[in-house]
């Protein structure tokens, strides 16, 4: 049995090379996200409180819809001249490439929000009245849910018509749970108003759970003509 | 020339009622044959007479509706190791270099190093050392790199789908001297091609393809079939 762990490195590492010198995904997640920011700073004028009350979903909703570029991204590049029939005849394993793709789209949209984030305080002036450090558990766990199920709907999509239109349709709906803890317990941290212990252990249980049922399911979704 | 491990009463790949449908259009129509190890075969025929559909399935990439698949006494996907697919497109990534390109297929064979990956690129006469990404090759160039990347686990049989189109005649005319070879030295060829007159003198048999079905086998080119070259 060849060895999980390799080829996932190996093709983690192909991935992030790929994307190093096209820059596809990071430039289009980066210019979009920029422009949420940009126009819904224009569009509200919250004052410190209401912004502690609407950052968690602003910030959030603009991640989703960035993910949403590197994913359709991600499996793009494996449709030009074929090459995921290269690997689809070789002896891999499938969840080596799942695994890989997974991890290149969390290292993608963990930059992604490194940069924003720092630019949604500026813009919005938020402070977190909260633990701020409950911030990272979050933002890890979050990001996760959002690629490890993007990862494995863009695969599913990938010989469909119109994939770029197919992929939000069945991801939003399976992620509303996951946005939800996201939302509530980035609210609760900027305005201090209680524990988010309980959204982060949500939100925990759906990554074990997706990321379970994604790996037990991928094989399929590959080899499917 | 036969594997010492292969039982020898088994035939190296055998086709066995073999039927593919895509929705209600059938590519492949009962497909029945044996083919022996070390040798040449060039499947011909029309557009749409399942050529492909049939390498496909060989590969382990078209699942078959009903029938079977055997290879060296195994299925399409236990055979895995012993199969190299090239396939109309490059099944390569535009933005690396031939040698980026074959260090991360060795990778999922378990190869490691980069002696085995600089041998199959000189093999197929390219260097190795060329830095430019596979986007800039030529077509001839890239049809050569998609073939190392075919036989860089060393299969013992090789898949091929047109491997001559859009190359001139004297790229086309390497690769078949690359072809005889491999097929010299053991390894059972199966390729698909409209210019079949490039392979004469050089493939053991020829295998006629019509409507989804084996309709014959001939060991030289049969004039009334081919029609004007």
């Amino acid at each position: 049995m060849i060895s999980l762990r390799s080829i996932t490195v190996a093709t983690l590492t192909k991935d992030i090379r790929l994307e190093w010198r096209s820059r596809d995904a990071i430039n289009s997640m980066l210019f979009f996200s920029l422009l949420v920011v940009v126009i819904f700073s224009f569009s509200f004028d919250p004052n410190a409180e209401e912004s502690r009350e609407i950052a968690g979903g602003l910030i959030w909703v603009a991640f989703l819809f960035a993910a949403v570029v590197a994913l359709n991204q991600t499996w793009a590049r494996e449709l030009r001249n074929q090459v995921l029939d290269a690997y689809r005849v070789s002896p891999a394993p499938a969840n080596a490439l799942f695994l890989a793709k997974a991890l290149g789209n969390f290292i993608l949209v963990s930059l992604l929000e490194a940069v924003m984030a720092p630019l949604f305080m500026i813009f919005y002036n938020l402070r977190a009245l909260g633990p701020a450090w409950q911030l990272i558990p979050v933002a890890i766990l979050g990001t996760w849910a959002l690629v490890v199920n993007g990862t494995f709907f863009a695969a599913m999509s990938l010989r469909t018509r119109s994939r770029e239109i197919m992929l939000p349709l069945l991801l939003f709906p399976i992620s509303i749970p996951a946005v939800q803890s996201m939302v509530e317990a980035t609210r609760i941290i900027l305005a201090g108003d209680g524990s988010a212990r309980f959204w982060i252990v949500l939100l925990l249980t759906y990554d074990v759970v997706f990321t379970t049922a994604c790996l037990a399911l991928f094989e399929t979704i590959l080899q499917a003509e | 020339m036969t594997d010492a491990k292969i039982p020898q009463h088994l035939p190296h790949v055998a086709l066995n009622n073999l039927i593919k449908q895509f929705g209600r259009f059938a590519a492949l129509r009962g497909v029945s044959a044996e083919f022996a190890a070390g040798r040449f075969y060039v499947i011909l025929g029309d557009n749409g007479a399942g050529k492909t559909t049939l390498l496909r399935a060989l590969a382990g990439l078209a699942h078959p509706t009903r029938g079977t698949i055997s290879i060296l006494g195994k299925s399409p996907h236990e055979a895995c190791r012993e199969v190299g697919y090239m396939a109309h497109p490059s099944l390569l990534y535009d933005e690396m270099s031939g040698m980026e390109n074959l260090r991360y297929f060795a990778r999922l064979y378990e190869i490691d190093g980069d002696e085995r990956c600089e041998q199959v690129i000189r093999s197929v006469r390219l260097d190795p050392e060329l830095g430019r990404p596979v986007g800039q090759y030529s077509q001839g160039m890239r049809q050569r790199m998609s073939l190392a990347r075919a036989i860089l686990h060393d299969p013992k049989i090789l898949l091929l789908d047109e491997p001559f189109s859009n190359v001139d005649v004297h790229s086309a005319r390497e690769i078949v001297g690359l072809l005889k070879e491999m097929r010299d030295a053991g390894k059972t060829i199966f390729l698909v091609t409209h210019q079949a007159s490039l392979l004469e003198g050089v493939a053991d048999e020829f295998v006629w393809m019509q409507y989804g079905q084996i309709v014959e086998r001939t060991a030289s080119l049969n004039p009334a079939r081919v029609g004007p070259q």
